[in-house]
C-alpha cells in the first residue's frame, strides 16, 4: 500500500491496488470490460470520500507530508524569488521564509511557515514551529514591503508557535502581539492564505491582512483538536469529537464570517495535484491583488480594522 | 522485624492542611500565614508576613485603582452567545450560565471608565473566576469598545490582565479577538493616547499574545505567571523541569519584557505618575 496513505483512503487505493494487479493479466485475458467497470467504480468512490469527509480527516489532510509547503508553491507560482533571512536582532528562523517573488508581472513580499517533508527536513524547520525571531523576521519583511510599497502576501501552515522555554525567554508572545497590531496597519495590501494548519496565535501571527483565504482541505482555530481533548475531556481520546466542536473547516469559518474564500483543491487533496493546486492558488491571488490594489491606502486600513472589528458574536 | 509497623494508611495530604474557619480567615499560598480577611482587605489582598499577593478579583482592582464613586461601568450586559453551540463534556451555554450565577460576572471582563487620582480613564479589568479569565467575542468586543472610548475621549486607557488565554468554546471567534483588540490599540498608539498593561497572576496564551504586551508601559504584579505557552506544555515538549521562577514576573523582568513590578499597594500611585508622564 502506497506510503502516507490514511485511514479513510484505504479502501481507494485498495481497489487501485486490485486494478492494477488486473492490468498485468490484460493480455492474456480479455478483462477489460472489468477494469473499466472497477475503474468507474474507483472514480465513484473518490467522489464519495473526499466529498464527504469529516473535519477530523480534513485536519489529517492539512496534515498530510506530501502537501504543497510556502516554498513548494512559491517555486511553482512565482518566478525570480529572492529569499531574505533574518530578524536582524538574533537569528534566522527556519520555521518562517520569505523573500520577494514575481506573480506574473506583479512584484510581492511572499512569507509563510515552512514545514519539512521528512525528520530530518522537519527538524530544519522545527516541523514548521516558530520561535520569536520567526516573528520578527515576518515583521522585518513586512515592513521592507511597506518601505518599497509592494503589497504581502502571507501563507499559514504551523502547528502552534514553539512552546519552548527559550520561546519564552525572549518574548513569543510579544513577537506574535507586535505582528497584530503592526500588520492591522500595514500600508500595503496583505493577503493571508491557509495552505494547510492554522494552529492558533501560531498562525494568526502572521494572519492579520485585508482577504483570507483558505484551501479547502485545511483547518484554522484556536486550538488543535488533540489539545482541545486534553484540557476539556482530560484525555488525548476526543481529537474528533474536538474538531467537530471547534468547527474549524474551511467552510465553517466560511460560514463564521472569518474568511473571504475557500480555494477548491484537486479530488483527494492538494497534494494528489501539486501543480493544478498551484495554478488555481495564483490565479486567485492574482485576481485578489488586482482587486485590493485599487483600494486607497487609507481606506485599505480602514477596512481591515472594520473587517476584524466585525469578528465575534455576542448577545447585549 | 521493625520496631514499628506503619499504620495501614499513609498520612493523607489532606491531613496536613490547617482548618480554618469559615469566611472569616484566610491562608496565604505562599507562606502558609492564617491572616483575617479584614487585614487582609485593608493590605489590598497582600500577604503581610510574605508580599504574596493574593488572586483578585475585577471588582477590588477598580475599588483599588479608581477613585471611590467614579466608575461608570459600558457594556454591563454582554454575554456570550455561544456561536459555535459548543459542547464538551457540558453545554457551553450550562458552563456560562452556571459561572454567571456563581461569580455574578457577565463575563470574563468589566470595562468602564473612572478617575484615577482626578484623571478621567478608561479601564478594563479581567477576572479569572469566568472560565479561566478566557477571551472570547464578549471579552474581545468589550476591550475593543473601551479602547475606542478611550480613543475618542483622549483618555488613557488602563487594562489589568489576569487570563489563560482564549476561549476555546468559541473556536475561531476566539482567536480573531486578538486581532481585533491588537487593531484598535493600534489606532489608539497612532493618535498619541497612553494605553498601560497590567499583568496580574496568571497572564498567559492569547491574551499575552495581543492586547497585554502591548502597552506603552507594561507593569506587572510580584511573581505573576506570565507567558505564551502554559508551564505545563513547555516542559512536556522540551522533556525537562522548568528553571525556578519560570515565567513570573521577575523573569519577564530580568528578560525586557516588562518595564517595572509593582506592589499592588503602589499601583494606583504609579499609574496616576505614569498617566502623567504620558499625557
Amino acid at each position: 500500500m502506497a506510503k502516507n496513505t490514511l485511514d479513510f483512503e484505504k479502501p481507494i487505493v485498495e481497489l487501485e491496488n486490485k486494478i492494477e494487479e488486473m492490468k498485468k493479466y490484460e493480455g492474456q485475458l480479455d478483462i477489460s470490460g472489468e477494469i473499466k467497470k472497477l475503474e468507474e467504480k474507483v472514480e465513484e468512490l473518490k467522489k464519495n470520500i473526499y466529498q464527504n469527509l469529516t473535519r477530523w480527516q480534513k485536519v489529517q489532510l492539512a496534515r498530510h507530508p506530501e502537501r504543497p509547503s510556502t516554498l513548494d508553491y512559491i517555486y511553482m507560482m512565482t518566478k525570480d524569488f529572492v529569499e531574505l533571512h533574518g530578524d536582524r536582532l538574533f537569528k534566522d528562523d527556519k520555521a518562517i521564509v520569505g523573500g520577494f517573488a514575481k506573480l506574473d508581472e506583479l512584484k510581492v513580499m511572499i512569507i509563510g511557515h515552512q514545514k519539512g517533508r521528512d525528520t530530518k527536513s522537519n527538524l530544519y524547520r522545527n516541523f514548521g514551529m516558530p520561535n520569536p525571531e520567526g516573528y520578527r523576521k515576518a515583521l522585518r519583511l513586512m515592513k521592507l514591503a511597506e518601505k518599497f510599497n509592494k503589497p504581502v502576501i502571507t501563507m499559514l501552515d504551523t502547528p502552534g508557535a514553539y512552546p519552548g522555554l527559550e520561546a519564552e525567554q525572549r518574548g513569543q508572545a510579544e513577537a506574535i502581539a507586535r505582528n497584530l497590531l503592526e500588520m492591522s496597519r500595514l500600508k500595503v495590501p496583505i493577503i493571508v492564505v491557509i495552505i494547510g494548519e492554522g494552529a492558533s496565535g501560531g498562525a494568526l501571527g502572521i494572519g492579520v491582512g485585508d482577504r483570507i483565504l483558505m484551501l479547502q482541505n485545511t483547518w484554522y482555530s484556536v486550538i488543535s483538536p488533540e489539545s482541545c481533548s486534553s484540557i476539556l475531556w482530560r484525555s488525548w481520546d476526543f481529537k474528533e469529537q474536538a474538531a467537530e466542536a471547534l468547527k474549524l473547516t474551511a467552510d465553517d469559518l466560511l460560514e463564521q464570517g472569518i474568511i473571504d474564500r475557500i480555494i477548491p483543491e484537486p479530488l483527494g487533496g492538494a497534494h494528489k495535484d501539486p501543480q493544478k493546486m498551484a495554478d488555481i492558488l495564483k490565479s486567485i491571488l492574482i485576481e485578489e491583488l488586482n482587486n485590493l490594489l485599487k483600494i486607497k491606502t487609507d481606506k485599505l486600513i480602514q477596512y481591515r480594522l472594520e473587517k476584524f472589528g466585525k469578528m465575534g458574536v455576542y448577545k447585549e | 522485624m521493625p520496631w514499628f509497623r506503619r499504620k495501614k494508611e499513609n498520612i493523607s495530604p489532606e491531613s496536613k492542611k490547617t482548618d480554618i474557619p469559615d469566611g472569616q480567615w484566610s491562608k496565604c499560598s505562599d507562606c502558609g500565614e492564617i491572616i483575617h480577611n479584614r487585614q487582609l482587605e485593608s493590605n489590598l489582598w497582600v500577604c503581610p508576613k510574605c508580599n504574596y499577593h493574593f488572586r483578585i478579583g475585577s471588582d477590588q482592582y477598580i475599588s483599588i485603582i479608581l477613585d471611590k464613586g467614579t466608575f461608570k461601568e459600558y457594556d454591563k450586559k454582554m454575554i456570550s452567545a455561544n456561536p459555535l453551540q459548543f459542547e464538551d463534556t457540558k453545554k457551553y451555554t450550562d458552563r456560562i450560565s452556571e459561572t454567571i450565577k456563581k461569580t455574578g460576572l457577565n463575563d470574563a471582563v468589566i470595562t468602564g471608565t473612572g478617575k484615577i487620582n482626578g484623571i478621567k480613564s478608561a479601564i478594563a479589568v479581567m477576572d479569572f473566576r469566568f472560565i479561566g479569565g478566557s477571551m472570547g467575542s464578549v471579552v474581545g468586543e468589550k476591550i475593543a469598545r473601551i479602547t475606542d472610548v478611550a480613543y475618542q475621549n483622549k483618555i488613557p486607557l488602563i487594562i489589568v490582565s489576569q487570563s489563560g488565554g482564549a476561549r476555546m468554546m468559541e473556536g475561531a471567534f476566539s482567536l480573531m479577538q486578538m486581532a481585533k483588540t491588537s487593531s484598535r490599540l493600534a489606532r489608539l498608539s497612532d493618535a498619541g493616547i497612553p494605553y498601560i498593561s497590567v499583568l496580574s497572576d496568571p497572564t498567559t496564551g492569547g491574551v499575552t499574545a495581543s492586547f497585554a504586551m502591548l502597552g506603552d508601559v507594561i507593569i506587572a504584579e510580584p511573581k505573576a505567571l506570565i507567558g505564551f505557552a502554559g508551564p505545563r506544555v513547555i516542559k512536556q515538549t522540551i522533556g525537562k523541569d522548568l528553571p525556578e521562577g519560570f515565567q513570573r514576573s521577575e523573569f519577564l523582568l530580568e528578560n525586557g519584557f516588562v518595564d517595572f513590578i509593582v506592589n499592588r499597594k503602589e499601583l494606583k500611585d504609579k499609574l496616576t505618575l505614569l498617566i502623567d508622564y504620558l499625557t
